[in-house]
């Protein structure tokens, strides 16, 4: 008889038997675990320190094993600068959604982006705030609606949808800026590995690196977790596509 | 032996901070306290520490926060319309109880207000430095000594009590050169110990297990909890209130000032004694804590009048003293404001106004 031999367990970075309490069919928990995942591969759960946004992401609070801190709303990258700055060993990551690093906080990512700071952003794009119950976000697309613009997102009145990874990689300073989401198995290990491949630019010593995480959110798009993912598929990834923005590592 | 030094306020502080084991500073240009993070970009780099400009002061109190969050000793400078924009992480930082240093060299106000020195936020400084609150110790150097001494203590005092440490002076001090004996450099060593005294809560990554956090609020009912605990803390500040008293054993005329009016005061007292006026001063050092029972335990059969002197108008520290003496005495306003300085003169004729109407 062949010998059993344990293939897959739970990350150690979720605390043991804890329960997210994230929406169905919303992405957080399982970039969670691919958080988890890509540190313990690296050995390196022990440095991990999360800087946390503010908005549905301050759910992870009681899920993660890591040190933690909560940045004020937009503050992640000002906050994790100051952390990595006077604790270089630390393996630092951000954890923001798009209302809290495109809007209020889009100065302070800009700013970490340019100077280079050695930390992860960890962005998760779903076009919407989801805390506070669905209000335009920078990235809500024209014609979706939000409970602050009830007729839709309108381009002459609201503008149109920031693309962060093409913003920043305008600039000079990122070495690492990865569009992916965690629709399909195959996009779920794509994006694992871009959590990986940022940190270990980060424990290199490389500079800023952003991995945007496209996904749904169920509840203040107002779909059933299936059509979330057609919606996704059909108007999210149009404008939004996957992919490697800069890869400074790969170029060499 | 101690370094007897000529230097100005601003650079004196930044000095201060960096003997007393300041390695992170991060800040944002305004006048007038330019010097200091000019000062700590090139000081840091000589001593291990870390110097960041901010994008904004919202950024650089931010940054403060992180950094302070990591164990290390940090600081920020900032003045007036700055400071302002310094609330919310100073509000964090009190919340989670994260020991720092900052620093507010005071100009006119409100709004972006005149770019001279003022004593204008002196409600905002010891009432309310952002929401929910909080309270911390305030210190108000008076001479150039002093903001070396305050600053050089504030570190000890936040991780005394982990909780942000504030030192209010203004742009008289802070451009102004005085001779100042510097206090001793902390060694590397004693600043290692320091850190690793506050290993277990500093967010640097730890082994499972033994997870440190930074939560400056609480989920659920648990914030009730974090507000007892800090009244705790303030109850335990008593002892930490300082206040000169100034020629008080005879007073009649009692001036109350404190930061640059005071030196001014000081002067004018000096010339009513040579006229044989009884006059003296209590100038509270700490303004929060305030020295309410200096002031509550005066004896007003012998204290005719209170000459409350601020650069400020409308008049502030005055709402702690009606709080403190509740009308046992008359008190008169000597104010000015927008950076428009007191002059010896001024103060003068208040007092004999004063002295006329009580005496």
């Amino acid at each position: 008889m062949a010998e059993e031999k344990k293939v897959y367990s739970r990350t150690k970075g979720i605390i043991d038997g804890a329960v997210s309490g994230f929406c169905p069919g919303c992405m957080h928990s399982t970039i969670h675990k691919l958080i988890g995942e890509a540190a313990e591969d690296l050995g390196k759960l022990d440095k991990l320190v999360r800087v946390e946004g503010v908005g549905c992401c301050g759910l992870g609070q009681f899920y993660v094993t890591c040190d933690e801190t909560i940045a004020a709303h937009g503050r992640a990258c000002a906050v994790a600068t100051g952390i990595k700055r006077s604790s270089p060993d630390s393996l630092i990551y951000t954890y923001q959604g798009d209302g809290d690093l495109a809007a209020i906080g889009l100065a302070e990512t800009m700013s970490a982006a340019n100077r280079g700071e050695n930390f992860t952003v960890i962005f998760v794009n779903n076009g919407i705030y989801g805390m506070t119950g669905g209000q335009m976000a920078p990235t809500t697309l024209l014609g979706m609606k939000a409970t602050t613009a009830p007729q839709g997102r309108k381009a002459e009145e609201h503008g149109y949808p920031m693309h962060m990874c093409e913003i920043l990689n305008q600039l000079t300073a990122p070495y690492y800026l990865e569009r992916v989401s965690c629709d399909t198995p195959q996009n779920v290990i794509k994006t694992r590995n871009a959590i990986k491949k940022a940190f270990q630019y980060q424990l290199e010593g490389k500079g800023f690196s952003m991995v945007e995480i496209v996904t749904s959110c169920p509840t203040n798009w107002g779909l059933s977790t299936l059509d979330s993912l057609d919606f996704l598929r059909d108007k999210m990834f149009t404008e939004y596509p996957l992919g490697v923005y800069r890869d400074k590592g790969a170029e060499k | 032996m101690a370094d007897r030094v000529f230097m100005k306020g601003t650079e004196a502080i930044a000095e201060a901070a960096t003997r007393a084991g300041c390695r992170f500073f991060a800040g944002y240009p305004i006048t007038p306290q330019n010097e200091i993070p000019e000062y700590f970009a090139r000081r840091m780099p000589e001593v291990g520490g870390t110097f960041v400009q901010g994008e904004s002061e919202v950024a650089s109190v931010n940054m403060l926060y992180g950094a302070a969050s990591t164990g290390i000793r940090a600081m920020s400078s900032s003045s007036s319309c700055g400071i302002s924009l310094y609330s919310e992480g100073v509000s964090y930082c009190a919340s989670a109880r994260i020991p720092m240093v900052y620093v507010n060299v005071q100009r006119g106000g409100p709004g972006i207000g005149a770019i001279q020195p003022a004593q204008q936020d002196y409600l905002q400084a010891t009432k309310a430095s952002g929401n929910g609150g909080f309270r911390m110790i305030v210190f108000a150097p008076s001479t150039v000594q002093e903001c070396v001494d305050m600053t050089y203590e504030a570190f000890d005092l936040a991780f005394r009590d982990e909780n942000p440490v504030l030192v209010l002076t203004d742009g008289v001090m802070g451009t102004m050169m005085e001779p100042v004996v510097l206090p001793p450099m902390k060694s590397d060593e004693e600043l290692k110990e320091l850190r690793d005294a506050y290993k277990h809560r500093a967010i640097i990554g730890h082994p499972l297990g033994q997870q440190a956090y930074c939560r400056p609020g609480s989920v659920g009912t648990g914030q009730e909890e974090v507000n007892k605990e800090a009244v705790k803390l303030y109850a335990t500040w008593d002892k930490d209130i300082r206040v000169e008293e100034y020629m008080m054993e005879d007073a009649e005329i009692v001036f109350a000032a404190y930061g640059i009016s005071a030196r001014i005061s000081r002067a004018v007292i000096k010339e009513l004694r040579a006229q044989g006026v009884k006059a003296g001063m209590i100038r509270p050092i700490t303004i929060s804590p305030f020295p309410y029972e200096t002031f509550k335990n005066l004896d007003f059969n012998r204290v005719k009048g209170i000459l409350d002197v601020e650069m400020s108008i409308p008049a502030q520290m005055r709402w702690d003293l009606d709080y403190a003496i509740q009308g046992a005495c008359p008190i008169k306003e000597c104010l000015r404001s927008g950076g428009q300085l007191l002059t010896n003169d001024q103060v003068m004729k208040a007092a004999q106004e004063l002295i006329k109407e009580v005496l």
